[in-house]
């Protein structure tokens, strides 16, 4: 798993819903710089300033291809952000799972008051 | 009947829905009665709570100090706004880690789902970023977002 600098920087870069939507695409297959800007409405200098924060958090990297730069999804970055994520889900179904056994153990104490 | 769900929701939001087996009342004590907090709400396993504070009743104060035995611990501290026994609870937090975090809004819903309930927690955090960084470093017990399989794209 990545360090958690990366990971900060990891849903940093994710708090934008433009950063979101290249993800999106990119996870669908590489794509140029013209080819991600393509459904946005804003400029090409833009969306690369968009890629180089995906970049600098290890979440896309680049493709040399003649005079093209390809992008596609980084999987170490992506996995390390979604093994983190299982972890913390994973803490938190625990916590509930123990709160079932104590609602069990309130309801057998209420039977047991009835009684 | 224990499927947990967690989504994020806008900007600022995340929600986690749970079912549970027993009526909304119970469900409600053992969100705010500190003797039945202090049983469940530990994260990983080897956690303790040693201190668990809560006044359930408008501005009363929250109080919750975690351990793992090995002299690493955390504590979170809040207050009740609004108590709606045994439907609706808000409450602000913020974690100390030890650093102090920006607060979290909560609301918490109790609606009774044939004999059980269905919980609904629904967090508000000032901003984008906050939330990240709240995904980031973790809660008291853990959160998920998967913005990725949300956006789904695995």
């Amino acid at each position: 798993m990545a360090g958690v600098a990366n990971l900060d920087a990891a849903f940093s870069a994710l708090a934008d819903p433009t950063r979101r939507a290249i993800l999106a695409r990119l996870a669908k297959g590489e794509a140029t710089v013209m080819e991600l800007a393509a459904p946005f409405e804003i400029t090409q200098p833009a969306i690369s300033q968009h890629l180089k924060v995906l970049e600098d958090a290890g979440l896309v990297m680049r493709r040399v291809d003649g005079t093209k730069r390809p992008r596609r999804l980084a999987k170490p970055g992506v996995e390390a952000m979604d093994q983190w994520l299982a972890m913390l889900r994973k803490a938190l179904e625990k916590s509930y799972d123990r709160l079932d056994e104590v609602l069990a153990s309130m309801e057998k104490q209420k039977r047991g008051e009835k009684r | 009947m224990s499927k947990m769900t967690l989504q994020t929701e806008g900007d600022t939001h995340v929600v986690v829905t749970r079912r549970f087996a027993a009526p909304p009342e119970a469900v409600y004590r053992a969100h705010t009665d500190p003797k039945l907090v202090q049983k469940w709400m530990l994260g990983p396993e080897g956690w303790t709570m040693p201190v668990c504070i809560s006044e359930p009743k408008p501005g009363g104060k929250i109080r919750y100090e975690w351990s793992n035995g090995k002299g690493a611990g955390f504590h979170l501290t809040g207050e009740y706004l609004e108590l709606e026994p045994y439907s609706r609870l808000v409450h602000v937090e913020r974690m100390h880690l030890p650093d102090t975090t920006p607060d979290n809004h909560v609301e918490t819903r109790f609606d009774a789902d044939g004999t059980g309930t269905l919980m609904t927690v629904r967090m508000t955090l000032p901003d984008a970023q906050t939330r990240a960084a709240m995904l980031a470093t973790g809660m008291e017990s853990g959160m998920e977002a998967s913005y990725v399989r949300l956006e789904g794209m695995i």
